[in-house]
């Protein structure tokens, strides 16, 4: 945890977050109640299965979900000022030039026919009032600054003469460009080969500790986020199910969803399991989601208890935020997350 | 890019020799097309018709036949079967009426198709939009010689705003010149504007959707800037496609209703009174002067479309 | 808001909003629920039903009311209107104009032809060719992207190339070189012996110029398709190329086939009353909307309903087929799937 997260307050604040889409099925709720905090210099982690609502909370931070049909309530609080009732104008100001955010695709990320550099530079003239000279030196700069050769060459590519890599350093060049206080990474590295993955991570991560820049890191691989995250947040259908510091979340899981996320991760450590587990079923319908704790159906050690929601609160009796939505007895979790010597979801007790 | 161009200028030449093959074929298979007999007159003998055969060349082989209209379309030298008019100076005389109505028609639906697809699109759902799409449908739904005796009828005789037809050469005065084609040239872009706005409001609100309109977004461009910039440029792609074809059409036939029911004389109005008679060398020369058209805008279109994709311009380049 | 006029598209192809959960319901069943809520859409398909129910009753309101049929001249005719002897055609040669008379309701042509009677048999021609025009194209169209995006290769170079050749070609020149050549003595081509006057001349150049506008979207779909696994695991079950081709792959591009063959009809008809007004369409005696028009603007500026009427019918109908069409593609496409609720 960052000693510096309570100096003047969070970076970044999100209250009982909702997020619906009025679709011709019915409102689907994609985000449901979901709050967290950010320190300056902190790098914050969500995990989930696609679909459970964590890019729609991050885009939603940014006001990128706003539309006729979305439903947004809850709170976003940026410095202090609140970013779901912002203007159009106060929101646009906030965007790139103090959270700035990268994407999945680098592929389509890019507009395909402008120039990498025009790109970069549009940035910085959308929010300083410099020459197109000065915007394209800064960006020849951030290009370097992020590992790009020749950077005063390649700054006049096109994307698609950009590999995988070099795109989505250029984005994150790009989310750099106006030194922002935060930047959210929504699945950086999932496009990308495994090694340039690995090089991706350690550019954030070095951003990170050399310009205390803070991070939020959205991923669906638990090993992405035992890399650089400082607390870990995982979501499942809509609800954090659990979260707590990187630490707590992997050697001390509360909720069967994080032993299941913990169990399928392939570890180069360890014997490899003969049959790599997986969770079972598919996430629910957020159209309609099931009464009660909404892993009920895919969790093996469900009882009628779990037909009632679980609020997310600290079940381990200790001073920490290590929060859980599961009723089971923590006792009884120790056991049962075991499995063949390493934590996973389990069998159903027989 | 230069290996490129080249590329489609000689699958150009290809099309425009298949094109003319069939034309040639067309109105050789079909028998009550023959020329002869109709020069000759109603009360011709058989010798009459045979001389006169002999003379158009008409009883050599169908090659030798094809090779010397082709010969004769290019070197000037080609005459109508039914007037002895050369036909190559009857259509030159026909382009500058043809091509005024052409490009006025094309700059007006262009202008207004972009300026209502992006108000549709940024307005989806709601009331502009609505009307805009209604009126847009209505517009490809009218017949376009319909759609010009209406107005005709209405503007030019009842109201006497406007002349009622006729072409006065640019060079001669250019203020008459836009007033004889102003109704041709709405009549002319009603049915593209409807079109071309339904496609490019389409067309924008699935770049809207796109990733990078989003990236746009997150860098803190104003909406403007996201629309006119990452969402309209990128829209305007397959726009541009169509135009090219569309224009080329137009100029080479499409025009034909147009000139007709407005009496501009132009290269349609010519096809027009030549297919009346049935004389087949105009018919080649013009069907051939329109499928150039169409093929020429092709491939303009093909280059333009390198320059406006630069994803494109790799391919060609590598290939 | 940013972006807050427009409607967010979310893409539940996937299961980016776990939509997975969704108890199956069949995209056909889908896209009717959608067309029905489509009220302006169902509102333009009926009105198109009512205009073909319209023509077909041209046979009883010509015996039961109109008392003529639509070809027999009656220049001399009088009728009885509020009592008064009145020319149906007058002698200065203008035809008698709509009124509220139960013979000549719409007014009476150059010859005197009762001008209602003339519509709705003309409709009947008009709406004939366009949906039998459809079906060649239609036809030929599915046959062509089958063929190219199935084989693919050679196949597909060589009809690619024959279908821009046919785009290449000045489509109106050509269907009015073809249509008057053809009116002037008919089609003889071996076995096959077609009339002057027949109205298959019309269908099939109609039916042939829109060929390439169609079978070249399809093509697309099909050669999309011919890359999935179910294709694939279809060529490993031994199935036949045909059975492939129409029991895998037509199966998949039927939506936007129904989607086309409608827009297509609205378009055959546009083009079948320009050539019909040139002369190179419909021959007497048949008669279409196209043809009266021809004839109408010869009077238009003493006998304007002449032009105006049979006019307004061809808007009407194309108007009718392509807002239905609109909304068929619109209830068809799945990316229409999130909607604006209020």
């Amino acid at each position: 945890m960052s000693p510096r997260a309570t100096a003047s307050g969070p970076l970044l604040s999100v209250k009982d977050l909702e997020v619906g889409f009025a679709t011709e099925d019915g409102l689907l709720k994609a985000v449901d109640g979901v709050s967290f905090e950010l320190a300056r210099g902190e790098v914050l982690g969500i995990v989930g299965e696609s679909g459970c609502g964590k890019s729609v909370t991050a885009q939603t931070v940014m006001g990128l979900t706003r539309s006729s049909n979305a439903r947004i309530s809850g709170s976003v609080e940026f410095n202090g000022a609140d970013l779901i009732e912002a203007s159009d104008d106060d929101l646009r100001k906030v965007r790139g030039e103090s959270i700035a955010m990268i994407f999945q695709d680098p592929m389509t990320s890019l507009n395909p026919v402008y120039k990498v550099g025009k790109q970069i530079a549009e940035q910085i003239l959308a929010h300083r009032d410099v020459s197109d000279k000065e915007a394209r030196d800064r960006a020849i700069e951030l290009l370097r600054d992020v590992g790009i050769p020749h950077p005063e060459r390649r700054i006049d590519d096109y994307p698609y003469e950009y590999s995988g890599g070099m795109r989505q350093r250029a984005m994150v060049a790009m989310a750099l460009s106006l030194e922002p206080e935060v930047l959210i990474a929504d699945e950086p590295t999932t496009a990308l080969d495994v090694t340039i993955q690995a090089q991706i991570l350690t550019l954030i991560e070095q951003l990170n500790r050399d310009r205390d820049l803070a991070v939020v890191l959205i991923t669906h691989d638990l090993g992405v986020v035992a890399e650089v995250a400082d607390r870990v947040q995982v979501m499942y259908a809509g609800q954090v199910v659990e979260r707590g510091t990187l630490d707590e979340i992997f050697y001390d899981p509360q909720h069967p969803y994080t032993w299941g996320l913990l169990g399928s991760l392939t570890r180069l450590d360890r014997p490899r399991p003969k049959r790599l587990p997986q969770i079972a079923g598919q996430p629910p319908s957020l159209l309609s989601p099931p009464g009660g704790c909404r892993f009920r159906p895919r969790c093996p050690h469900a009882f009628e208890q779990c037909a009632e929601l679980p609020s997310l609160e600290g079940r381990l009796g200790k001073r920490s935020e290590h929060a859980d939505r599961c009723w089971l007895q923590p006792k009884e979790k120790e056991s049962r997350r075991s499995v063949d010597g390493r934590i996973g979801l389990g069998a159903p007790a027989a | 890019m230069g290996r490129f161009i080249a590329k489609r200028l000689v699958g150009m030449v290809g099309v425009l020799f298949a094109i003319s093959v069939i034309v040639f074929l067309i109105f050789n298979v079909i028998p009550n097309s023959d020329p002869a007999a109709r020069i000759a007159g109603k009360n011709a003998d058989a010798e009459l018709i045979a001389r006169v055969n002999d003379d158009l060349g008409l009883n050599d082989p169908l090659p030798v036949q094809y090779v010397t209209l082709m010969k004769e379309i290019f070197t000037g030298q080609l005459t109508s079967y039914s007037s002895d008019l050369n036909v190559d100076e009857q259509i030159r005389e026909g382009i500058p009426a043809t091509m005024s109505l052409c490009i006025g028609a094309a700059i007006i639906w262009m202008a207004f198709a972009i300026v209502f697809g992006y108000l549709s699109a940024v307005r989806a759902g709601g009331k502009l939009d609505t009307m805009l799409t209604v009126l847009a449908l209505i517009g490809i739904s009218l017949p376009v010689f319909w759609l010009a005796a209406i107005l005709l009828y209405y503007l030019s005789f009842r109201v006497q705003l406007f002349p009622t037809g006729g072409y006065v050469p640019l060079t001669e005065d250019p203020a008459q010149w836009a007033y004889h084609l102003l109704l041709p040239w709405i009549t002319l872009a009603v049915l593209f504007i409807g079109f071309y706005s339904r496609l490019l409001r389409s067309s924008m609100l699935d770049v809207m959707n796109e990733d990078y309109v989003r990236t746009a977004r997150a860098k803190g461009l104003s909406e403007r800037q996201v629309r006119t910039r990452h969402v309209l440029r990128n829209s305007l792609i397959p726009i541009v496609t169509l135009f090219g074809l569309d224009f080329g059409a137009v100029v080479g036939g499409g025009a034909i209703l147009t000139e007709t029911v407005f009496n501009i004389n132009g290269v349609g109005l010519y096809a027009g009174e030549a297919i009346g008679s049935l004389d087949l060398p105009p018919l080649m020369a013009v069907t051939m002067f329109g499928a150039f058209f169409i093929v020429l805008f092709n491939t303009i279109v093909d280059i333009l479309y390198a320059y406006l994709d630069p994803r494109i311009r790799l391919g060609s380049s590598a290939v | 808001m940013p972006g807050g006029e427009v409607p967010l598209h979310l893409d539940l192809s996937g299961s980016a909003v776990g939509l997975e959960g969704v108890e199956g319901r069949s995209p056909w069943y889908l896209a009717y629920l959608r067309l029905r809520r489509n009220k302006v859409a169902l509102a333009f398909g009926g009105l198109f039903i009512a205009i073909v129910l319209f023509c077909l009753a041209g046979p009883l309101w010509a015996t039961h009311v109109a008392g003529t049929d639509p070809n027999t001249n009656h220049i001399t005719d009088t009728i009885e209107i509020g009592g008064e002897e009145t020319d149906v055609v007058a002698p200065n040669g203008t035809p008698l104009g709509p009124g509220l008379h139960a013979k000549y309701l719409l007014g009476a042509d150059q010859n005197g032809r009762d001008v209602m009677v003339r519509l709705m048999y003309g409709g009947r021609t008009s709406i004939y060719i366009g949906v039998v025009a459809a079906l060649v194209t239609t036809f030929f169209a599915v046959l062509v992207a089958l063929l190219a995006g199935f084989y693919r290769g050679w196949t597909d170079s060589a009809l690619s190339r024959f279908m821009d050749v046919i785009w290449a070609f000045p489509v109106l020149l050509l269907g009015i070189a073809l249509g008057t050549a053809l009116a002037v003595g008919g089609l003889k081509l071996g076995p096959i012996v077609i009339a002057g006057d027949s109205l298959w001349i019309p269908i099939l150049i109609i039916g042939f110029v829109y060929v390439p506008y169609m079978a070249r979207p399809l093509r697309g779909e099909i050669l999309a398709l011919r890359e999935k696994e179910f294709i694939e695991a279809a060529t490993a079950q031994g199935k036949g190329s045909w059975r492939i081709m129409f029991t895998e792959l037509m199966p998949n591009i039927t939506s936007t086939i129904i989607v086309f063959f409608t827009l297509n009809i609205a378009n055959n008809m546009l083009l079948e009353s320009a050539l019909s007004f040139l002369g190179a369409g419909v021959q007497p005696p048949n008669a279409s909307w196209g043809t009266m028009i021809a004839d109408g603007y010869q009077t238009i500026y003493t006998a304007p309903h002449l032009t105006i009427v049979p006019g307004l019918m061809i808007v009407l109908t194309v108007l009718s087929l392509n807002v239905f069409g609109d909304g068929l593609r619109d209830a068809l496409d799945p990316r229409a799937k999130i909607r604006l609720e209020s």
